[in-house]
């Protein structure tokens, strides 16, 4: 333990071995404290950021079928949709309506909507709303968008750029290790296909998030192998802005189960705090952890309350359902004794306070 | 700052108490991870890595009170209130003896100031669930209650604790402790009796020989000084009677009240104030995080931050709920074992009187 402060205090990277042993035998307190100390050196000033966004799922059709979603259903399900471009402008608007600047896109793989329904949405989403950025579509929707236009990822993705795709959402990275994969999502992209995506939108100088939802069925050295592969991908080219664990909700889902405890959650988020030493932000997931939670992780590492979501659909289908005001996060900030700050996609502060 | 947290180390160390006065520079301190570890180390040196909880029953008998308390969003005027309920004998009798059915050691049984219930009706019940359940310990009615009956029977608290005792109360509860602070009662609970006569009230039940438990509700109106001059009031009041077992800081829920700006309380002021509760506390053996009302993830996390009881199964609970927490009805044993386990504590099926029924 000793030696791994040392390695902390002096900004040495930590590896896969020190990794492990302080998930698995380092107490919840003493791991906090070293996060704590690296997310201060990391945001001396204090600062908390957020961004006021909108979660719309344009469809909630799925080819993947994963075993831990409650969200999709089958094209003939009396529940299915897909959002018309007027009712996607609707939800937009109201954004706009309410000062927000991120719009966080994403939806099933659904079998018929090629990259054509894609790039004129972006391009009309571009031209009618200019502040919002499109924060949208993870790895697994465009590595399905190709496929289903018979382009390669790398054209599909640079087509989606520059129809005004500016950056992507981490999620679908579940976690990068394929085993895992297998067994809770087999249809789903494996860790490999999930990073390319990753390297080719970062080479197209887009920015991403990384995310993982941990409390599977992983071991504790899946979560670490998942860290070190964001590690080293980030290594490569700098295109993370941020880290986002979160916790598997079993609601209504095929996998069912329990979720993650409070404790194995801000251990996770301490850890990723830790060995992501190249990764600016992390953030507190409020969605699934709730305000309380999402407030007590401020002193385990996390810096950001990532978005406000006006609506949010997925998770809210595995039976959880926490909302917060922007309000009741500058609140929950302040209280917490930091500072509330209202961020772009890019954590650029637009408002301090 | 890091001077206080020296010598706070330091009194916990040599077992000397902490002041009213370092108990409000904690609750100043923002380094939430640094009073965490102290009370980590004052409730070690009481505890060790035992974690406690048991398996109880929750009966709420009536919600018709005639309290007005503006915190409160369980209580109704009369039955004919909409969700106005009193429960009959034999239904209070068939909850416990499914409890007692499904392994329960305890009845955990509070309800509002009821207008028209004689006292014999709550001595019935104490003798009907003695006679129907053997088994269940009894642990029922706060000071508010007591006090109430008392009034009703025009009978001093003593007798009125005497009769209880007699027809089968085995301990009570801490509840209706609120804030002690009088500016604060007139605000949130001003029909209810002072603090000054709740602990006038709970002393002649540890005279009595029954243990209680005590708690404070925190995170409305009051002040964190408010919050010091009750935990000051419970010290002293241990210092004589040595009747309490466990504190229990119960977190404010505002939904369904009527407190003026009442927010409610963050996971961040949770923790501090189980933890500094911990660190001035030192003549209370427990120290208690309510799951229902602090939600099971903060509650799990509160183990690393002093606390040592995680309280029960619960199985039905109103009170907490109707004021809008979120945290599911009841817990299973397993359920309880499987939080405290992961936390990296030894989980400790305890009776009310904290005897050690089973270590997990």
């Amino acid at each position: 333990m000793t030696a791994i402060e040392k390695k902390i205090d002096a900004g040495q990277p930590l590896d896969r071995e020190e990794a492990l042993f302080l998930l698995s035998d380092v107490d919840l307190l003493a791991l906090g404290k070293l996060a704590d100390a690296v997310r201060r050196r990391m945001h001396p000033q204090g600062c908390v950021s957020f961004v006021v966004d909108r979660n719309v799922n344009y469809t909630n059709v799925c080819t993947t079928k994963c075993k831990f979603c409650a969200f999709y259903r089958d094209e003939m399900h009396p529940d299915a949709y897909v959002l018309s471009y007027t009712q996607i402008f609707g939800k937009v608007q109201e954004l706009v309506d309410h000062g927000g600047t991120q719009l966080l896109m994403q939806g099933g793989l659904h079998p018929d909507l090629k990259i054509d329904w894609f790039e004129d949405l972006f391009r009309q989403l571009r031209h009618r709303f200019p502040s919002v950025q499109i924060h949208s579509l993870s790895p697994a929707e465009i590595v399905h968008i190709a496929k289903l236009s018979g382009l390669s990822m790398a054209d599909c993705l640079a087509r989606l750029h520059a129809a005004g795709l500016q950056s992507l959402p981490g999620g679908g990275a579940e976690i990068l290790v394929d085993e895992i994969r297998q067994e809770i999502s087999p249809s789903k992209i494996g860790w490999r296909d999930w990073a390319g995506v990753m390297r080719e939108a970062h080479s197209l100088g887009m920015s991403t998030t990384a995310t993982m939802m941990f409390g599977v069925r992983e071991k504790a050295e899946d979560i670490v192998e998942h860290l070190f592969r964001i590690r080293e991908l980030q290594a490569e080219q700098g295109g993370f802005t941020a880290f986002i664990p979160w916790s598997y909700q079993p609601g209504n889902t095929e996998l069912g189960g329990e979720q993650a405890s409070g404790v194995e959650y801000l251990k996770v988020l301490a850890l990723a705090r830790l060995v992501l030493d190249n990764i600016q932000n992390l953030q507190a997931s409020w969605v699934t952890q709730g305000a309380r939670m999402a407030q007590i992780a401020l002193y385990f590492g996390a810096n950001d309350l990532g978005g406000t979501m006006l609506e949010e659909n997925v998770v809210a289908a595995a039976g959880v359902d926490f909302r917060l005001s922007q309000e009741e996060i500058v609140d929950l900030v302040r209280a917490a004794g930091f500072k509330p700050c209202r961020r772009t996609t890019g954590y650029q502060v637009l408002e301090a306070y | 700052m890091i001077n206080l947290i020296q010598n706070i180390r330091a009194k916990i160390e040599t077992g000397a108490r902490i002041s009213d006065d370092e108990a409000l520079d904690l609750f100043a301190c923002d380094d939430l991870l640094a009073v965490g570890e102290l009370a980590a180390l004052a409730n070690h040196q009481l505890n060790g890595d035992k974690v406690y909880f048991n398996v109880n029953r929750h009966i709420n008998y009536t919600n018709i009170c005639v309290n007005r308390c503006t915190f409160c969003a369980f209580s109704r005027e009369n039955e004919e209130d909409e969700g106005g309920y009193t429960l009959a004998l034999n239904e209070i009798l068939e909850r416990a003896a499914e409890a007692q059915d499904a392994g329960a050691t305890e009845i955990h049984m509070v309800g509002g100031l009821h207008p028209d219930l004689p006292f014999d009706f709550y001595l019935e019940i104490m003798a009907a669930i003695k006679a129907d359940s053997p088994g269940l310990h009894i642990k029922a009615f706060t000071a508010v209650e007591i006090d109430y009956f008392a009034t009703l029977t025009e009978q001093s608290p003593q007798q009125v604790i005497e009769e209880l005792k007699a027809a089968g109360l085995d301990s009570m509860p801490g509840g209706g402790a609120e804030i002690f602070a009088p500016e604060v009662r007139q605000k949130i609970c001003p029909e209810k009796i002072s603090g000054e006569r709740w602990l006038e009230v709970t002393e002649q039940v540890h005279r009595a020989g029954l243990k209680t438990n005590a708690t404070m509700l925190f995170g409305h109106v009051e002040s964190y000084a408010d919050r010091v001059d009750h935990l000051s009031k419970l010290r002293q009041l241990q210092d004589r009677t040595g009747g309490f077992q466990a504190f229990i800081p119960l977190a404010f829920q505002p939904d369904n009240t009527r407190v003026p700006g009442g927010k409610g309380v963050g996971g961040v002021d949770a923790l501090k104030t189980l933890a500094i509760s911990r660190l001035y506390l030192d003549n209370f053996r427990h120290i208690k995080a309510y799951w229902v009302m602090l939600g099971m993830k903060v509650s799990q996390v509160a183990l690393a931050f002093g606390v040592n009881d995680i309280d029960g199964t619960v199985v039905e609970e109103q009170i907490g709920h109707d004021a809008g927490a979120d945290s599911p009805q009841q817990l299973s044993k397993e359920q309880l074992v499987g939080l405290i386990h992961k936390a990296d504590k030894q989980p400790v099926e305890r009776d009310t009187l904290y005897n050690e029924i089973k270590t997990y």
